[in-house]
């Protein structure tokens, strides 16, 4: 029984990790951008999260949505402003900007909010529980899980319905022809972080209710989400659902076993599929 | 008529050379006249500069990107403690157990890591680094997840510091101060020469053709996947030497400390490409640069990594060979030159 339960349990985590991981799944799909900013600007999302419920009191949900079009305009400009000078063969020039935007992010949080860790309060919610089947589920957990969900839904309805899905897929394959066809890569690919800043503000709504944060997480998170887009395969939002669930089963049977292996099983889960599977599970093109 | 000749030397490169080696017989008798405050930093400066050339080999003339290069100072580190509290080695001997620790652990990590390409070697690399931080963190012997110190008798019966104290009079401390500081100049020296060397020759060439284009270099019969073999294996090694006279040094270690991503990854990244990537000269003018932000700036705590942090990001958009990048532009100066060029001969009419 204990096993059922934490195998739930390790599906439900792998959730949480999918929702880290479907912002960067897309940002990497579509440009091959490595963004080692991608944790720092969840971190970033929670912040804002914080500051709109602690100055409203609104309900943290109602303060997601208030903090989503500020983190797109803040996506669509980094990528216009910044990160689309640093696209090509190189994967160097994307990797050091990045990484410096992360040593920026974490700092100037430290500056503005102190060291001290904080957390979005969710009421009765943070301790709910209900029953499923032979085990019992905390809600939030569950509704981390259907959001993960729900967003790689509507993200796979986004690329393969909508203009603007065509054109991130065109971009994605071959920007030269894409831009003959009267696309331009540049607008392309900031709407894309745009939106992937938009799923990064529900990462950070189940970030900052779920447990603590501090402005020095942001690293830890980057690397579940990392392992989930690389398992899953290059491209396959679906792929990384099942990345974040293949991390965070073997995360928590990890720590069933011994408290200290949780975060050393999931990497080697990790190591083992790439072994076996170099380009992950389910890659939609050739890299 | 005078015959064709292929050569690398410059007069600027011969200069270079000679001022070079006034520099390190300066550096080598520096413990006589400087303070303990600058050795110390020196010390600082050359380990720095050593991992900076060692990933500048990888990433610059091989085309990996490694973001795990701190799994090789950790388990160098971790084997030079080993050695000395488990197998009472003295510590200067040890560090040969550090090279020996990270080639070993560097040939299943490129057996792994070469089958994945460029961001996901990257982030294979970064994943690996953690598992052996985490799986060192286990080994209770060495003090688990919390770290260990070297014990007092092997550092005060390490070889040399007795003889050192005498000759220059200072405290126990002090000599193994200087005796660490020998130790990293003569690592930063075999470094340099060593890649220097590495780059003229035959292999050197066929480095060069496999960065600038691996296909390429494929067509005319290099051998490519030899060359990163070559290359990360040379870089695990010297690594892991370095981190074992890091630890020397520090005396104390932890997991979270030999195995920081930070401190000796994403620093030698940014030393590198500040200076500029893919030159020896480079490394050496970043870590100078540094070392100079470093002591300008680190009392600023936060800020100072902000600064540090948009610095690397402007320069990399605007000046992405770095400084040496624009020195070299300006002037066509080369100290370290390893283009073959044809001198000599004449066309008859």
């Amino acid at each position: 029984m204990i096993w059922v339960d934490t195998l739930v349990q390790g599906i439900l985590l792998g959730g949480l990790y999918a929702l880290f991981a479907a912002g960067l799944s897309l940002v990497f799909g579509i440009m091959r951008l490595v963004n080692l900013a991608h944790g720092d600007l969840i971190v970033l999302g929670a912040y804002l999260i914080l500051v709109v419920v602690s100055a409203t009191g609104m309900n943290p949900i109602f303060a997601a949505a208030v903090a989503a079009p500020v983190m797109f305009a803040i996506g669509w400009t980094l990528q216009k402003v910044v990160l689309n000078r640093t696209l090509g063969e190189d994967i160097l020039p994307p990797l050091l900007v990045t990484f410096g935007l992360s040593i920026v992010l974490q700092n100037a949080l430290l500056e503005g909010f102190s060291a001290d860790s904080q957390r979005i309060g969710f009421g009765a919610l943070e301790t709910a529980s209900v029953p499923l089947g032979p085990v019992t589920v905390g809600v939030l957990p569950l509704m981390t899980f259907g959001t993960a969900v729900l967003t790689i839904l509507v993200l796979n309805q986004i690329f393969y319905r909508t203009a603007i899905g065509r054109a991130f897929r065109a971009t994605s394959d071959d920007a030269t022809t894409a831009s003959l066809m009267g696309i331009r890569p540049a607008r392309v690919f900031a709407t894309a972080t745009g939106l992937a800043m938009v799923v990064v503000t529900i990462a950070a709504l189940y970030l900052g209710t779920r447990a603590n944060f501090d402005p020095s997480i942001g690293p830890a998170r980057l690397i579940y989400a990392f392992e989930a887009v690389i398992i899953g395969g290059l491209g396959s939002l679906w792929g990384t659902l099942a990345g974040g669930i293949i991390i965070g089963v073997a995360q928590t049977l990890g720590a069933a076993i011994n408290p200290e292996w949780q975060i050393l099983a999931g990497h080697l889960a990790f190591l083992i599929v790439l072994l076996v599977r170099p380009r992950g599970l389910f890659p939609r093109g050739k890299d | 008529m005078t015959p064709y000749a292929v050569s690398t030397r410059t007069p600027a490169s011969s200069v270079a050379l000679t001022l070079g080696i006034a520099l390190v017989v300066v550096l080598y008798v520096a413990p006589l006249f400087a303070s303990r405050g600058l050795i110390q930093d020196l010390f600082f400066i050359l380990t720095m500069l050593t991992l900076a050339q060692f990933w500048n080999l990888l990433a610059g003339y091989g085309g990996l990107v490694s973001v795990g290069q701190q799994a090789f100072v950790g388990i160098g580190a971790y084997a030079l403690f080993g050695g000395v509290i488990l197998g009472a080695m003295d510590p200067v001997a040890a560090i040969l157990l550090s090279g020996v620790a990270a080639l070993v652990l560097a040939i299943p990590t490129a057996f792994f890591a070469f089958r994945l390409q460029g961001a996901y070697f990257a982030i294979g690399t970064w994943v690996i680094a953690e598992v052996a931080r985490l799986s060192i963190a286990q080994w209770k012997a060495l003090g688990g997840g919390t770290g260990t110190s070297l014990p007092r008798e092997a550092m005060r019966e390490m070889m040399l510091t007795d003889w050192i104290g005498t000759v220059f009079d200072v405290r126990a401390s002090a000599a193994r101060d200087i005796l660490a500081y020998w130790l990293a100049l003569t690592l930063a020296v075999a470094t340099i020469a060593g890649i220097y060397w590495l780059l003229r020759t035959k292999r050197g060439l066929a480095l060069a053709a496999v960065r600038d284009n691996m296909e390429a270099a494929k067509s005319v019969g290099v051998d490519a996947s030899r060359m990163k073999w070559v290359v990360f294996l040379t870089s695990a090694f010297g690594t892991g030497v370095a981190g074992g006279v890091i630890y020397l040094q520090k005396a104390r270690i932890s997991p979270d400390a030999a195995f920081s991503v930070t401190d000796w990854t994403a620093y030698v990244i940014f030393i590198v490409v500040i200076g500029g990537i893919g030159t020896i000269e480079g490394p050496i003018l970043g870590v100078l640069a540094f070392f100079l932000l470093q002591s300008l700036l680190s009392d600023y705590g936060s800020w100072y990594l902000m600064i540090l942090g948009l610095i690397g990001i402007v320069v990399m958009l605007f000046a992405p060979r770095g400084l040496w990048g624009l020195i070299s532009d300006r002037t066509g100066l080369q100290l370290f030159p390893i283009r073959r060029r044809l001198t000599g001969g004449k066309i008859e009419d």
